[in-house]
């Protein structure tokens, strides 16, 4: 019953997150119970920061937001949507700052393409030495 | 009358750093030997005034003098003796102290024990070290003054950061400090042998102490750094491309490449114009880390102060220093040939491959740690670049590097035949094949990259032994053995960072007294909850007793800390280890109702990633001590045959 008046509160208060002073979201440290869904969870909210501390995911933070952000994670995964799901939730809200796996669009480009570039240059530059050498013989 | 003395000295320094620059500089454009000499002595005076200058700051913080400003703002009279002294560097003035002072303790002992190298280049060599010292020196003096009084004197300090108070602050800072400055050095030497056209074996043969030791310090700050993040933060992670992290790791991958190009161009005269710039990139890279650090553009526990002006001084600082390297390299490097030639299939061609993909990986880690700065730079926007970015892009390259390091060594200098290499890796390819066909029918939870990392890890493994193979192990020389333990110290760390990602067990319970819990093959009894009192904390304190596979009960104790100087909490960790992982337990918030918050994790093989980078910093440990011994040799043969003649 307990367990039930805290999820009616949570429902019926949208801007939860963040808020002192009420008791700690009901899944913020405990454990949904099919392990699939609970490691799904998880590895999502080790890649979600938490927006009010120093470069901490919220699966590695004691701040109360951070708790409050990870039962909206289990939550919902518990309700079935998927991580990736979730995720795009967040960043509507938050925007792309709440992910640490930056999503591609018109700003993180560079960054996507910068491994392949950096790999071509580095064969570049090896076949460059190489043949120079058959050059000279 | 201390801080004061100690301010003298600093001053004093200072001004010595800059006579040796003007003795080296005026010395070699003039050709006058007599300064030339002059340039050793004040180099060692410099070294022995700033290290005076740190141990009264030292002094200071051990006698907790409340009218020193730095005192007031980074201790307290009630702390540990540890604390007191560790806290010197637990703050930006201090640590920027200590970063001078080995600077100039370093430069005092080129001064004091560089035989090999030519004259001219050690002068230079000397003066780019000042050079480099004084902007540091300018930095404290006029923004940074850790000596500055303070009016009127307050009863008590404030203390400092509680997340600090670990002996973890006495190791990780001081050695870091030393991998960097070892690079700085390495860095003056690429700057007298560009200045003076001397870039050659010789030249390599003294730089690459430097780079080694440098090396094997960063490796030891690293890892240091990685095991006090996991078990002080209370969660168990044990690194989180943070930028902070990202900041200690490119020097490292830059000075490994360093430390294996300096091999080709010391024994083979190859690789020249790329040992320079690798040098100049790794020295960059430890300015580029130290400002990421220091400035306070990164808020974490590393920004000390987040002070705009001190920002902008570095900054400078840094564009001066990688600039001019940048400009002095781009002027000389068209008179340093390229040396001698060799195949893609041979020793320096699989050195080759390592240095470019480690310069690869270490542009990932640039782009992905200073982009998001760039980008909210220039367009308000925030982005956050973390461990899926950083493992996507940079893990595939890791694992086809450390596939090439298993068979560089067992690869002739300059051609071989690929067949006979095959033929020699044909037993670790083996044993690749059949971990990665084991781990994929007997576990379920592994990644690809985790599958790859583990099956090659144990391939690697027997690989790095190979280069004992049918050799007489006696005669064997020690940096041999050294690349031997550091190779297979890279595989065992391997193992533990696959383990640990793939095989983490979670449990999170709201205990009352009496509560039990079980992880793994573990059994956990919450006894009871307990207040404690420590020398400036309190504490509540957890009895758990702790039993493994109906085992002998441990008892353990994890804590949660108030701090009453900072008005903090700290969580205690605890943790058991055992041969085949890690019990990591953390005791959380309690509830109105009498439960407790307690996660618990098992960690399985976790500890090989520490033993893996200890290993990895024992071989370089090896290799140092091995090429200092056989070069010391070396030179008593060659002054004894000089004799004969």
């Amino acid at each position: 019953m307990k367990y039930f008046c805290l999820l009616l509160a949570l429902m019926l208060s949208p801007p939860v997150f963040a808020q002192t002073g009420l008791p700690p979201a009901p899944l913020a440290d405990r454990q949904l119970d099919d392990p699939v869904k609970e490691a799904a969870a998880r590895n999502l909210m080790e890649e979600l920061r938490c927006l009010k501390c120093q470069s901490q995911s919220i699966a590695d933070s004691n701040a109360p937001m951070a708790g409050d952000m990870r039962s909206k994670v289990r939550e919902r995964i518990a309700a079935g949507e998927t991580p990736e799901q979730v995720r795009d939730w967040l960043v509507d809200r938050y925007g792309a700052w709440v992910t640490y796996d930056p999503p591609v669009s018109a700003i993180t480009w560079p960054l996507w393409i910068a491994p392949v570039i950096l790999l071509i240059l580095a064969i570049w530059l090896a076949r460059g030495r190489f043949r120079r050498k058959k050059d000279n013989e | 009358m201390i801080a004061e003395a100690g301010l003298i000295a600093l001053w004093l320094a200072a001004g010595l750093a800059l006579l040796q620059l003007a003795l080296g500089g005026i010395g070699l454009k003039a050709g006058r030997t007599d300064l030339l000499q002059a340039i050793r002595p004040v180099a060692v005076a410099q070294g022995g005034l700033v290290t005076l200058s740190f141990l009264l700051l030292i002094w200071l913080f051990l006698r907790s003098d409340m009218s020193v400003a730095l005192v007031v703002k980074n201790s307290a009279s009630v702390k540990p003796f540890l604390y007191k002294f560790a806290g010197t560097w637990g703050n930006h003035e201090g640590s920027m102290l200590l970063w001078v002072t080995v600077m100039g303790l370093a430069g005092a002992m080129i001064a004091l024990f560089e035989r090999n190298l030519k004259t001219a280049t050690l002068v230079t060599t000397l003066a780019a070290q000042a050079f480099i010292s004084l902007g540091f020196y300018a930095f404290l003096l006029i923004s940074s003054n850790p000596f500055e009084r303070m009016f009127p004197v307050p009863a008590d300090g404030q203390g400092l950061n509680p997340l600090l108070q670990d002996p973890g602050l006495a190791f990780h800072p001081p050695t870091l400090y030393f991998g960097y400055v070892g690079l700085s050095v390495a860095f003056s030497f690429a700057v007298g042998a560009m200045i003076t056209r001397d870039v050659g074996p010789a030249f390599a043969r003294a730089m690459r102490p430097w780079v080694l030791g440098a090396w094997i310090f960063l490796t030891l700050g690293i890892t240091a750094g990685s095991y006090w993040a996991y078990y002080e933060l209370g969660w168990g992670g044990w690194w989180f491309w943070d930028p902070v992290e990202n900041a200690s790791l490119m020097p490292w991958l830059a000075a490994t490449a360093l430390l294996h190009s300096v091999t080709v161009l010391a024994t083979r005269d190859g690789l020249r114009a790329w040992t320079v710039m690798l040098a100049v990139v790794a020295f960059s890279m430890s300015m580029i880390g130290t400002f990421l650090v220091r400035s306070g553009i990164l808020t974490s526990v590393h920004a000390f102060a987040v002070d705009p002006e001190r920002g902008s001084f570095i900054l400078a600082l840094l564009a001066i220093y990688i600039g001019g390297a940048m400009a002095l390299f781009a002027l000389r490097i068209g008179t340093v040939k390229e040396g001698s030639k060799f195949e893609l299939v041979s020793r320096e061609g699989a050195l080759v491959a390592n240095n470019l993909l480690l310069s690869a990986i270490l542009g990932i880690v640039f782009i992905g740690t200073l982009y998001p700065l760039f980008v909210e730079a220039i367009t308000d926007e925030k982005l956050s670049v973390g461990p899926p970015y950083f493992n996507l892009a940079a893990g595939p390259i890791t694992l086809l590097l450390v596939a090439i390091m298993a068979a560089g060594p067992l690869l002739k200098w300059r051609r071989d035949n690929p067949k006979k290499l095959l033929n020699r890796l044909s037993i670790p390819i083996l044993v690749t094949a059949a971990a990665v066909f084991l781990l994929v029918l007997l576990t379920t939870s592994m990644s690809v990259m985790s599958l790859l990392a583990m099956g090659l890890a144990a391939g690697i493994a027997l690989a790095s032994f190979a280069p004992l193979w049918k050799r007489n192990l006696r005669r064997t020389p020690m940096h041999v053995y050294g690349m031997v333990i550091a190779h297979f110290g890279i595989a065992v760390a391997l193992v533990g960072m696959a383990s640990e990602s793939s095989f983490t067990e979670e449990k999170l319970v709201a205990a009352q007294p009496g509560t039990e819990i079980e992880i793994n093959r573990w059994n956990l009894k919450f006894e009871a909850i307990e207040p404690l009192a420590g020398p400036n904390w309190t504490a509540l304190e957890a009895r758990i007793s702790a039993r493994y596979d109906g085992g002998e009960t441990v008892e353990i104790t994890p804590q949660n800390r108030m701090f009453a100087s900072a008005q903090t909490q700290t969580s205690e960790a605890a943790l058991l280890t055992r041969w085949n992982g890690q019990l990591y337990v953390v005791l959380g918030e309690g509830d109105s109702e009498g439960r407790w918050q307690i996660r618990t994790w098992w960690k399985p093989f976790v500890t090989l990633i520490w033993y893996g980078g200890i290993l990895v910093a024992l071989g370089g440990l090896l290799a140092v001590v091995g090429r200092l011994r056989r070069s010391r040799r070396q030179r008593l043969q060659r002054e004894y045959a000089e004799v004969m003649v």
